[in-house]
């Protein structure tokens, strides 16, 4: 049979041409966020920038880095995943085994949905009442606590996930041999699924030293590299933010270069979490 | 026999112990959710108290000094940068789904996921910086102008300020930051539509675009849906990339070229200086409130949809 042309046809080629056009488009958009951030970012780039702490007249345009943000953004962001882990893990591994399948595992499920949902900044001002009510001021102390707010529910759900995909021959094979639950949990799902478990911590952490609103009161920010928990601290996302708004040329020039090391810290961790699975994989069995 | 038995029973009694305490964390995000909830709902009360809700939701003066505070502004500024954001950001993605699941090779699949996860990955504050470099001038020098010669009269589209701080701005932004949300969840949804009648419709030589529109479409509408509510819930509370570029003026907005105030600005541009002003933290936390209660209306409307679709979606 010949082919015939016919209107449907047409509809097929318009709806492929559309489709490219938005893949291209979403594409696209991502290549012009990164080529911005770098172009903007890598001349104001200089050793000085990462390795020292702003020192008198920074914000007018002086001599000084931004090592006080970075260390307060991995400080605030590594101490708020290690508090979320300890609440993450016991969490996800008591939903994949214990409720495995039942009713109150998915309302568990569910809650956490929702607390992933809530907006950093209601995190923000819910952890200055508390902190407030508390009598506590600003400090690393607030960070690191709003922060493990927030990571919690996303390492929770992405940890959930990863264990979900556990072969359940291996975890039936050691309850048949007599394992309990918390055995089989420990010893046979953590080893097995640990690339998984890392890639999920990355992943929370990734979101802790990108957020911004929720620091915005509880940890305040200074200009010293954060000597205890209840002092003050700096994070990137809001120096990037201070540094953009002042009307100098050359703040702002520093706002783009400490925007492009956030970036950088943050798809590195991305793409990081990926390769360094495999190390991870010692001893999983396939 | 003996030594078994015993250890057997040490055993039975940690998997007890441990299987108990962590009942205990498996209640913490419902005590977390109302926590925050109850927390911002009392520090909110007084302001509840002295004003009706009628009153604080419908007035659009917004003079905390004079003791006035009208909402809204603020929630028309989050309502039309969230509408354009989401506008300017569905048709693209949900085709660029289509793309993924339907046409695109593998190869494709397995070299977008990755770059979707490094869009959605990107913090907030350099869309900000993205957005004022690159969005402000582009809407400011180009759009605008454009959009006021030809089609200026329509009130909608009209410029009443001459920058690019705008809805418009913020809107597109916005768009960018959800589009990984979308794509990745209306992804998911078209994969659950069955194969078979996929293969039935081609078969009988429908196009594969008949086959989306006449059978992929009708089974996975409600999940479209639900997809898009819900990255609309996560539009709402963006804070730090809109605010950087949405010009922060409490005004009823009237086009999409006016500058907005939307609720999270709000709150991150006051919170920790209105100690002095009677009422002023409680009319801010009472803000967070209500960005709270529409963010976790539309957040567990699109979740109970989406959940009973995939048994297994988690973004």
């Amino acid at each position: 049979m010949k082919f015939r042309w016919q209107r449907r046809h047409l509809g097929e080629v318009i709806a492929r041409i559309l489709m490219l056009f938005s893949f291209s488009l979403v594409i696209g958009s991502l290549g012009l966020i990164l080529w911005t951030v770098l172009s903007k970012g890598l001349p104001a780039l200089t050793w000085d920038m990462v390795s020292q702490t702003p020192k008198g007249g920074f914000y007018l345009g002086k001599e000084g880095g931004i090592l006080n943000a970075i260390i307060g953004s991995l400080y605030m962001a590594g101490g708020g995943t290690i508090i979320a882990l300890v609440f993450s893990l016991p969490l996800a591994l008591y939903l994949e085994t214990y409720l495995k399948d039942s009713r109150w595992g998915d309302m568990v499920r569910l809650s956490l949905d929702v607390l992933w949902g809530i907006p950093s900044i209601v995190y923000g001002a819910f952890g200055f009442t508390i902190m407030l009510a508390l009598g506590l001021r600003a400090s690393l102390l607030g960070g690191i606590l709003v922060l493990a707010l927030l990571q919690f529910p996303i390492m929770t759900r992405a940890m959930d996930e990863v264990i979900r995909r556990m072969p359940p021959n291996l975890e039936q094979a050691a309850l048949a041999l007599g394992s309990t639950r918390l055995e089989v949990a420990t010893r046979i799902i953590i080893r097995q699924m640990m690339p998984g478990i890392v890639s999920a911590i990355l992943l929370a952490f990734g979101r802790g030293i990108g957020d911004a609103a929720s620091v915005l009161f509880t940890a305040g920010f200074t200009d010293r590299i954060p000597t205890s928990l209840m002092s003050p601290a700096a994070s990137l996302p809001l120096a990037v933010f201070f540094q953009l708004s002042t009307p100098f040329p050359e703040v702002q020039q520093r706002a783009y270069a400490s925007a492009l090391v956030l970036t950088i810290i943050v798809l590195v961790i991305s793409l990081g979490s990926r390769c360094l699975s495999h190390l991870f994989g010692r001893h999983t069995i396939t | 026999m003996t030594d078994f038995a015993i250890t057997l029973a040490q055993r039975k009694k940690k998997d007890n112990i441990s299987r108990r305490t962590i009942f205990i964390i498996s209640l913490m995000p419902f005590v977390l959710i109302m926590a925050v909830t109850l927390a911002l709902l009392a520090r909110s009360w007084p302001i509840l108290e002295q004003y009706s809700l009628w009153d604080l939701l419908t007035s659009t003066v917004w003079r905390p000094m004079q003791g006035q505070f009208g909402f809204l502004p603020f929630i028309a500024g989050t309502f039309w940068v969230t509408a354009v954001g989401v506008i300017l950001a569905v048709p693209p993605c949900i085709l660029t789904a289509i793309y993924l699941s339907e046409y695109a090779r593998p190869a494709t699949r397995t070299i977008l996921k990755p770059l979707l996860d490094v869009l959605a990955a990107i913090p907030s504050v350099v869309y900000g910086v993205w957005g004022v470099l690159v969005i402000v001038p582009f809407v400011g020098d180009v759009l605008r102008p454009a959009f006021n010669a030809h089609l200026g009269w329509i009130p909608f589209f009209a410029s009443n300020q001459p920058t690019g701080y705008s809805i418009l701005s913020g809107g597109i932004v916005l768009a960018v930051m959800i589009a990984p949300f979308i794509i990745a969840v209306t992804y998911e949804v078209l994969k659950t539509a069955p194969k078979d009648w996929r293969l039935g419709s081609l078969s009988i030589g429908a196009t594969r675009w008949q086959t989306i529109r006449h059978i992929v479409f009708r089974q996975t509408c409600p999940g479209m849906i639900a997809a898009v509510v819900f990255a609309t819930s996560r539009a709402f509370g963006e804070t730090m990339a809109v605010m950087m570029v949405v010009g922060n003026v409490p005004n009823l907005p009237t086009s999409i070229f006016d500058p907005a105030y939307p609720l999270p600005a709000l709150i991150a541009n006051n919170y920790g200086e209105m100690m002095s002003i009677p009422l002023y933290d409680a009319a801010l936390l009472g803000a967070a409130l209500i960005l709270l209660v529409m963010v976790l209306i539309f957040n567990i409307s699109s979740k109970l949809v989406l959940r009973r679709m995939l048994r297994s979606n988690w973004l």
